[in-house]
This record gives structure tokens, C-alpha cells and sequence, in this order.
């Protein structure tokens, strides 16, 4: 059985910027079904397609918008990061410290301590999304909640 | 420990290919690469979307009045230009394509029942080709100063005319 010291990978930050990933991805994918169909609407009238873009332009919806790209910031992000880990090989570096040191019974005991690149470049993934985000919210709130 | 990353076995295969403990049944063979372009056309694609995505949230969302501004006479002056045109006939293709892929690769992680995982990538194909038919259409049908229309509703350059 697996548990969750013995694997690299289950449970940690691996698996969950994979499944944040995937969640982002479909999340994306079907605003942009509903995104090309509501820009379809130019073609009926210029009062059929005003009148769906106001429904984008309700307090409700502008929050939906920040998600929506904060979603696609890190997907974008992370992306990038999948692809430094798939073609640039120092992305794939492992630093194992052992470190020896006696327990509370004067035992002396092995410990590992390991440090790998990909998270590093996560964390990076993280800051850059968050000020990433930040920039946008700073731009797009006020012109969804300020008075116009 | 040199192991090769990929080793050449034929389908079907008779046994295992072990080397040094490890299974490596992988088939390299030349009868089909699509999975391989697949995987490849993501990150190319990835890469492409990045700038598009972000020029288009950039000049949609972040300038002047952002969401508060488009509207029809905006989509008008913006694909008055070629350019915006063909940015937004990329955008579409490859974020249908990247998406598209996405979700058939999720549909195959997931659906473990056959006929189930046919029929999700038949409705997954159709809607796509859908979108793109339709998204496709809009950009070269579309009429930014359509006649009988409201003056005010229209881009500035429509009441040149």
C-alpha cells in the first residue's frame, strides 16, 4: 500500500498543481465554447450582441472574469513550467541531503532532506500568477464596480 | 545506469521488455505517431496561446475602459483590421485545437468503459468542429456597419460612409 511518506509525487505539490492543471484547462475550455458562440451574436444585430455583453458586464460576472483569468494565468504559467520540465534539463534537478544526527535515545539517525528544481519553478509559478493577478484585479474591478 | 529512453518492440508484443527490472512496453512503431504529435502540438500551441491570450485579455480588459467598453462598435473597429482578424482566427483555432486535445486526453483518463469514451469524444468532436465552424464564419462574414442599423450602436468610421 502506498502511504503518503513513501511517494514523491501522491498528495504532494506535484500532484496538485497537475489536478489545479487539469481543473483550470476544462474550466478554460468551456468558457471558450460559450465565449465563441456569445461573439457569434455580431452577426444577428448590433442590439442582440450589445444586449449579451451587458449580461459580462454585472458585478456577478466581473468576479467570474477575474477567475476566469486567474485561471488562465496559471494555466499559462504552469504550462510553461511543464514545458521547462519536459526540454530543459536542469528542471529536473534533486539536491538529497542525508543528514545524520543523534534521536532523543543518543541513537544515531539517518534523515533525508531533498530539494527539487520543478518545485522550485512552482513557487515561481505561484508569485508570478499571484502578481499577475493582482495587476489585472487592480485594472478590472474598479472598471466592473465603479460608478461609469 | 544507462537506460534508453525508448526502446524499439514490436506490436503486438510477445513478452515484456524489461531492461534493468524496468517495463519499457512503450511501441515505438512507425504504423502511428499521432499521440507523439499530440503531446508536441500542446506545448507548441501552449506557447502561441500564452501571447495571444494575453493580447487579447491585455487590449480587451486592461485598456481604457476595459469589459465596460466592448461592445458592437468595439468588435466593429477591432476587425476592421486584418490584424485583429487573423490574431483572433489563431486565437480560435489553437485554443479549440489545445482545448479540444485537453479534454479528449481527460475523456481517455477517466471514461474506462469503451463505448462510454466513444461516445464522449463523439459529442467532444462535434461540438468542437461546431465552434470552430461557427467562430470561423463570424470573423470573415462579419459586417461592421450593417445597413438600417443605429448610427450610435456602430464603430465612428461606420457614419463615414
Amino acid at each position: 500500500m502506498l502511504t503518503k511518506k513513501g511517494t514523491l509525487y501522491r498528495g504532494r505539490w506535484g500532484m496538485w498543481s497537475w489536478v489545479a492543471h487539469r481543473i483550470t484547462g476544462i474550466a478554460i475550455f468551456f468558457f471558450l465554447l460559450v465565449h465563441v458562440l456569445d461573439t457569434a451574436v455580431v452577426r444577428i444585430s448590433p442590439e442582440a450582441y450589445n444586449s449579451v455583453l451587458s449580461l459580462y458586464k454585472n458585478p456577478i460576472m466581473g468576479l467570474g472574469e477575474l477567475g476566469l483569468v486567474a485561471a488562465i494565468v496559471y494555466h499559462a504559467f504552469n504550462g510553461i513550467r511543464i514545458i521547462l520540465i519536459d526540454f530543459w534539463g536542469p528542471a529536473t534537478n534533486a539536491k538529497v541531503e542525508h543528514i545524520q544526527a543523534p534521536n532523543k535515545d543518543g541513537v544515531i539517525e539517518t534523515s533525508q532532506k531533498a530539494s527539487y528544481t520543478h518545485i522550485v519553478l512552482l513557487w515561481g509559478v505561484l508569485v508570478l500568477w499571484a502578481l499577475t493577478v493582482a495587476g489585472f484585479a487592480a485594472r478590472h474591478l474598479p472598471h466592473v464596480f465603479g460608478g461609469h | 545506469m544507462a537506460i534508453p529512453l525508448k526502446s524499439r518492440v514490436s506490436t503486438p508484443r510477445l513478452r515484456d521488455n524489461k531492461i534493468d527490472g524496468v517495463k519499457y512496453n512503450r511501441s515505438s512503431s512507425k504504423r502511428n505517431n499521432f499521440e507523439m504529435f499530440a503531446w508536441l502540438g500542446m506545448r507548441v500551441s501552449g506557447v502561441l496561446l500564452i501571447v495571444l491570450i494575453f493580447g487579447h485579455l491585455f487590449v480587451n480588459l486592461m485598456v481604457g475602459d476595459g469589459i465596460k467598453a466592448i461592445d458592437f462598435g468595439f468588435v466593429g473597429g477591432k476587425w476592421a483590421n486584418p490584424f485583429w482578424q487573423v490574431w483572433d482566427l489563431l486565437l480560435l483555432w489553437l485554443a479549440m485545437l489545445h482545448g479540444t486535445n485537453g479534454i479528449r486526453v481527460i475523456i481517455d483518463d477517466y471514461a474506462e468503459k469503451d463505448s462510454v469514451r466513444a461516445w464522449l469524444k463523439i459529442i467532444l468532436f462535434l461540438a468542437s468542429a461546431f465552434v470552430l465552424l461557427v467562430g470561423t464564419l463570424t470573423i470573415f462574414t462579419f459586417e461592421p456597419c450593417p445597413a438600417g442599423a443605429s448610427p450610435d450602436l456602430l464603430a465612428s468610421f461606420c457614419s463615414a460612409r
